[in-house]
Parts: structure tokens; C-alpha cells; sequence
């Protein structure tokens, strides 16, 4: 079976593909086509929940912004643009401090819980950066938009985040830190603190270095969030197990260069150490095959040896050019071969890496250009449905 | 600051730590960990011999810097400026977090002040803001690739860099950009030259097919790389809030098989030759630089 085959077979046969890998590889754009290759393939629903500040994609979708709720790409669009789609396409983004908002509503005992929380100083600040907030969220509204039966398939792309594995841990995290020693000394009433034993130490050194009033807003805060407790945790179990769900694929991008494929390896092993299903590897941007073929260098060394010879009067001839302009260009061509096979060498010895760890490894070929709108999205989803 | 084993694999060490390791002669290297930056500063500063006591500090150190506000941030940043302070080294490059993130990590000083109304941490966010602030000690180099994100965070980046922080940008590198190899004239002939293919072909074989192609997607490459630095020039230049003279310094694609200390070493023999100190004022000298990196180029990302 060919790899672009299983690729169709991914977005057919799961419910949840997310979207992973280091930053700067494509991972939004490859997510949207993604999205519009399985809207071209099959009838039903299909929702791409996306990370994107520089909000790029929403106007390359042909959408002036798009939030938390989902939209659906005007299908008049796709037709411009030339992309049959048989099915639907939404999309969202991910939007963290709605979201945390969300949860505190839903999971606050009472309305006094949830507006003391909302209104606390500190929340802001705090979820914008707490144990990996960004991921968290995201696992969260995908186990949301899962459980709303509305959509066949979801695909996320997920945040960039500097360990590739945060957005697995990120359901545990939120776990463990219920159960952690250190929510239990934030929450202790400020008197009885200096009785016990165990965190006496601890007390002494942080209202020191942090002041204790300081020390108290934090308290504060946390002895409100442990009234949600509960259900964070039951949300966060629940998110977990939508991980490891064999409805759920992962598809991990990079390009064929050192650092982002050493990136994917890592997190492809990862994936399979912690039994989660590696759907598909996808190597954007990457270099034709042919250039590093040797034939082709030898051309390479051939034409710059002839290049101030009879060929380039022949070339001058047909062209219509100066004949020392063009003897100059194909001398110049064949000396920079050498240095795009260079490249195309180390590419290859990547791409085998990579084919180790999955059957199903996409390449993308390398786009002339920037993708600016959804014809430009549609030919890349054509790239990976037919591969290459 | 963003430890991943690239900083000692560029220098072709096996392993760095919080403490400083020389790896060339005048010159140490040291990945930050804010559970040593905590240690040492409890060690430094709040005199405290309870260390032993409080346990195990990795377990519930990552939640407390993950749950207060600018605590993670602060001890890497306080670290670095107690470096530039007690003026251990002549010169200390920071290989920052990426573009999203740096801001926060020099910003920290500032969120702490404003949060932390009294203790011995607020007392130590204003001489870390004179050193941060004073352009003649800490400049910010940010780093981008002629790619489109890149670019476009890196004007995003100078621009809350201003709004948002003290701190001043020193310049721009952008890193791995493709030469110019056709003058004008040739442009014109290199861009026709498939027309030509059979003579190719017949003179040295096929292969002349796919070292044309080559060719010409490396200059089509080329060509959208130096559209998005025009972008980025045309930014700097609109942007009131960036220094009229900020210089865009290139470093170019490196066709090397090669990664760590070799490339480490051309890139530094480029930017050694791009920074000619005779040509810097007084103004561009700097006790310390930060490196504000883009997702890549960042020279160990290669």
C-alpha cells in the first residue's frame, strides 16, 4: 500500500487526528489541508481546531477571523478555488483565556466559586501560563468537540511547544498538580502554616523571597481552584484516555532537516512507547529525490567542464542570448548543483530515519511560493492525498 | 536559556550544566536550569541554611514556577543579570527562549514589580531593570530566516520588545540566506535556460534535466526568501518604534554536510567579518547581548 493511500485510510478511519511537531515546519498549514483533503474525500464533518497567532490561515481560508465557536468554509470557496469538497469543513481556534474561562464555569461548584475566580488578580496570569496551559486546552476542546457528536473528525493542530511530549503529559500534569504537596501547603490556612512540619521550611523561604502577601493572593486563588478539584481532575482522566483512543492518530510534520527531524523521531518513539497511535509521519518542504541521483551530478560535472565550449555557442544560438552571459549561467548552474545535492543527500539519509519509525511517511515537496489562499491550501491537500 | 543539548553539541562537548564549562580558550558555556538559578540564589541571598530541609526542590519547584507568575523567568534573567553585575565575564550572549517567550523573560522583572507588593524579590527587580533597560549593557539581536513566519515574527518580536519591555534591539540577523548567484542579465538567461534543455542533454546526458531544476528552484527559493527581508526592511523602516539604524546583518545558507563547532566556526567568521567593530560606534558596544531567536537559525538549531 502506498503511503499517501494510508494517509486517505488515516482521514476515513479516525475520529480525532492531531497534529504535532517543532515549530516553523508547516504544522497550521499542513493541519487546514489536511482538513480540506478529507472534506474532498468524504461526505460528513469535518472541524480543523487550530493554533494560529498570526491568525495567516484565517485569511488564507478567505475568513476575516475565527474564534472558539466553529465556522464553516463558505462552500461556494472551495468551488473558486477550484477543491471539489464533498463534505463540510470547519474550523476553530483555540483561544486559551476563553477556554479557561469556559472550564471554570463549568466545573465551579457555585456561582460564587466561578465570579470569585474570574475576578481573581492572579487567575490571568496565572492560566496563561500554568502547567502547560496552551496544551492542556487543547486536549481539552478536542475532548469537547469530540463528545459534541457534531463533527466525524477533528483534527488539532497542536501548540508549539518547546518539549514535544508537554502536550502528552499535559492531562497527568493537571492531575498530579491536584494531588501535589504543593497545592495542599499553598492551601493551608495562613495560621496553622507554621505548625506544620513539613512545610514550615518551605514557608519560611517563600514569604521571604516572595513576600507573604504575595504568598496570600496565590493562597487565595488556590484555595478557590481546589474547590474544582473534582472535576478538573475527572476532565483531565477523560482527556487522557482520548490520547490513547484507538479513534485518535497522531500525525507528526517536520521538515527533512537536522534539528526539526531529530525533533519528530523523538516524539514518534514517544508516541509508540506510550502505545499511542502514530497515524502517519508528513516531511514538509522536502527536496525532489532525482537530485540526489548520481547520474545527475555527473551531468553536473560534465557541464561545467563544457560550459565555455561549443554547447554554450549552440545554447546562445537558440536563445537569442550573449553568448559569454550564457556560458557564464551554465557554469554557474552546474558548479551550484553540488551544494542542493548536498542538501537532497542529507534528506534522504533523514527520510530513511524517518521510514524506520512508521509504513506511512508522506513527503511534501517543496512549494514555490507562499500559501496565500485555498487553491494554494487544495494543492498542498492534493500533495498529501496523492503523496509523492 | 532553552536547553536541548544544542548549545553542547555546537561546541562539541558532551554535556552542559549550570555550572559555567570553558570550551575554547576565554570562552564558557553553561545551559540555565532555574532549580540551580534557585539554589544559588537562596545560597546568595536569602542566607537561608534550611536547603537540606526543603527537600527535594525539582518535585515542587517546576509547579511553583509554573503557578506564580514570572518566577521561572525571573530566576533565569536574574541569573544572567547577576552575571553581567558582578561583571564575571566581558561579554555574555544569551541564547534567548524563542520569539514567543522572550518577551516574558525579560518582561519578568517589570510583572514581579507590579505583582509582588513587598519581600526580597521585588527589592531585586529594579537593578536587574537598570541593566536590562540601559542600552549600552544589553541589546537584543533577534534572529529570523528569510522565511515567512520567521519574518513575521520577528516584526512582531522589535515591536513588543518596545511596548512591552525596557530592553533595547541591537539588530537583526537572518540567518541562512540564499546568495545572489545570477546577476540581471543572466536572470533573464538563467530563467530560460530549460528551453535549451536538449542541447543540455545531448552535450552531457539526461542528467542536465534535473541539475537545471535545481537551479531553478534554488533561485525561485532564493527569490521568495529576499521578498520577505524586503518585508522586513520595509517594517523596520515604518516602525517608529525601532531604532532608525538598526542594522540587518546576513548570514548565508551554509552548503555544509557539516553541524556543530564547523559551522559554528563559519558562521562566527561571517558575523566576525558583518561586525566589524572598527565600523560600530560607541552606541553598539555592549556588556550584554540577548539572543531573541525566531523559531530557527538559531546556530545550534542546525
Amino acid at each position: 500500500m502506498s503511503a499517501a493511500g494510508d494517509l486517505d485510510h488515516l482521514l476515513a478511519g479516525r475520529e480525532m487526528v492531531l497534529v504535532a511537531g517543532s515549530g516553523g515546519v508547516g504544522k497550521t498549514t499542513i493541519a487546514a489541508a489536511l482538513g480540506i483533503a478529507a472534506a474532498t474525500r468524504h461526505r460528513g464533518r469535518t472541524l480543523v481546531l487550530t493554533v494560529d497567532p498570526a491568525r495567516r490561515l484565517a485569511s488564507a481560508l478567505g475568513l476575516d477571523e475565527f474564534g472558539n465557536t466553529p465556522v464553516r468554509i463558505d462552500p461556494e470557496a472551495f468551488a473558486e478555488a477550484g477543491v471539489v469538497a464533498r463534505g463540510e469543513l470547519w474550523v476553530a481556534m483555540l483561544d486559551t483565556k476563553a477556554g479557561w474561562d469556559e472550564l471554570i464555569t463549568r466545573h465551579a461548584p457555585d456561582a460564587q466559586v466561578r465570579d470569585a475566580v474570574l475576578a481573581n488578580p492572579l487567575y490571568e496570569n496565572i492560566t496563561s501560563r500554568f502547567v502547560h496551559s496552551h496544551e492542556y486546552l487543547a486536549m481539552e476542546q478536542l475532548h469537547d468537540l469530540h463528545a459534541s457528536g457534531e463533527f466525524d473528525l477533528v483534527i488539532v493542530d497542536t501548540p508549539p511547544s518547546r518539549n514535544a511530549l508537554s502536550i502528552l503529559d499535559a492531562p497527568s500534569r493537571m492531575v498530579e498538580f491536584f494531588g501535589s504537596r504543593l497545592l495542599r501547603w499553598l492551601t493551608v490556612p495562613y495560621r496553622s502554616r507554621l505548625f506544620t512540619v513539613a512545610s514550615r521550611p518551605f514557608y519560611q523561604v517563600a514569604d521571604r523571597v516572595l513576600g507573604s502577601r504575595f504568598l496570600q493572593d496565590i493562597a487565595d486563588f488556590f484555595v478557590l481552584f481546589q474547590a474544582m478539584e473534582g472535576g478538573f481532575v475527572r476532565r483531565a482522566r477523560e482527556v487522557e484516555a482520548l490520547l490513547g483512543d484507538p479513534r485518535t492518530a497522531f500525525v507528526v510534520i517536520t521538515t527533512l532537516e537536522t534539528a526539526p527531524s531529530h525533533e519528530a523521531r523523538f516524539l514518534a518513539r514517544a508516541l509508540l512507547d506510550r502505545g499511542m497511535s502514530l497515524g502517519a509521519v508528513i516531511a514538509n518542504r522536502v527536496l525532489p529525490e532525482s537530485l540526489a541521483d548520481p547520474a545527475a551530478a555527473d551531468a553536473a560535472v560534465a557541464l561545467a567542464e563544457s560550459a565555455d565550449g561549443e554547447l554554450a555557442d549552440a545554447v546562445a544560438q537558440q536563445l537569442g542570448a550573449p553568448r559569454q552571459v550564457v556560458a557564464s549561467v551554465i557554469e554557474q548552474v552546474a558548479e551550484g548543483f553540488d551544494d542542493v545535492a548536498l542538501v537532497a543527500a542529507g534528506e534522504s539519509d533523514r527520510r530513511a530515519e524517518l521510514a524506520a519509525l512508521t509504513p506511512t511517511l508522506v513527503t511534501v515537496p517543496w512549494l514555490e511560493g507562499d500559501i496565500h489562499d485555498l487553491s494554494g491550501l487544495g494543492e498542498l491537500a492534493a500533495h498529501l492525498r496523492d503523496g509523492s | 536559556m532553552d536547553a536541548k543539548g544544542a548549545l553542547a553539541n555546537a561546541f562539541d562537548v558532551v554535556e552542559l550544566g549550570f555550572e559555567p564549562t570553558p570550551v575554547a580558550a576565554n570562552l564558557f558555556a553553561m545551559t540555565m536550569s532555574t532549580e540551580d538559578s534557585l539554589r544559588e540564589y537562596l545560597r546568595l541571598f536569602v542566607k537561608i541554611p534550611l536547603l537540606g530541609r526543603i527537600g527535594p526542590l525539582a518535585s515542587t519547584f517546576d509547579f511553583v514556577a509554573d503557578a506564580a507568575p514570572g518566577v521561572k523567568e525571573i530566576l533565569g534573567v536574574g541569573k544572567l543579570c547577576y552575571e553581567v553585575r558582578e561583571q564575571h565575564y566581558d561579554l555574555i550572549v544569551v541564547d534567548a527562549e524563542a520569539s514567543g517567550h522572550i518577551v516574558s523573560q525579560i518582561g519578568a522583572p517589570k510583572v514581579i514589580a507590579d505583582l509582588v507588593q513587598v519581600g526580597l524579590v521585588r527589592d531585586q527587580t529594579q537593578w536587574m531593570l537598570d541593566i536590562l533597560d540601559d542600552p549600552a549593557r544589553t541589546g537584543v539581536a533577534v534572529v529570523t530566516t528569510p522565511e515567512e513566519m520567521p519574518v513575521t515574527e520577528t516584526i512582531e518580536l522589535l515591536g513588543r520588545l518596545r511596548t512591552e519591555t525596557g530592553a533595547h534591539a541591537a539588530g537583526v540577523i537572518a540567518n541562512r540566506v540564499l546568495p545572489l548567484v545570477f546577476n540581471r542579465r543572466e536572470q533573464r538567461v538563467a530563467a530560460r535556460l530549460d528551453e535549451a534543455l536538449p542541447l543540455l542533454v545531448d552535450a552531457v546526458g539526461p542528467g542536465a534535466a534535473t541539475v537545471v531544476e535545481a537551479a531553478r528552484m534554488t533561485e525561485a527559493r532564493r527569490r521568495t526568501g529576499a521578498g520577505h527581508l524586503d518585508r522586513l526592511r520595509a517594517a523596520l523602516e515604518r516602525d517608529d518604534h525601532v531604532r532608525d539604524d538598526l542594522p540587518i546583518v546576513v548570514v548565508p545558507e551554509l552548503f555544509t554536510r557539516a553541524s556543530g563547532p564547523r559551522v559554528v566556526s563559519l558562521v562566527a567568521d561571517t558575523l566576525d567579518d558583518e561586525l566589524d567593530p572598527d565600523t560600530l560606534d560607541e552606541r553598539h558596544r555592549r556588556d550584554g547581548s540577548t539572543d531573541g531567536g525566531g523559531r530557527s537559525g538559531k546556530v545550534g538549531d542546525r
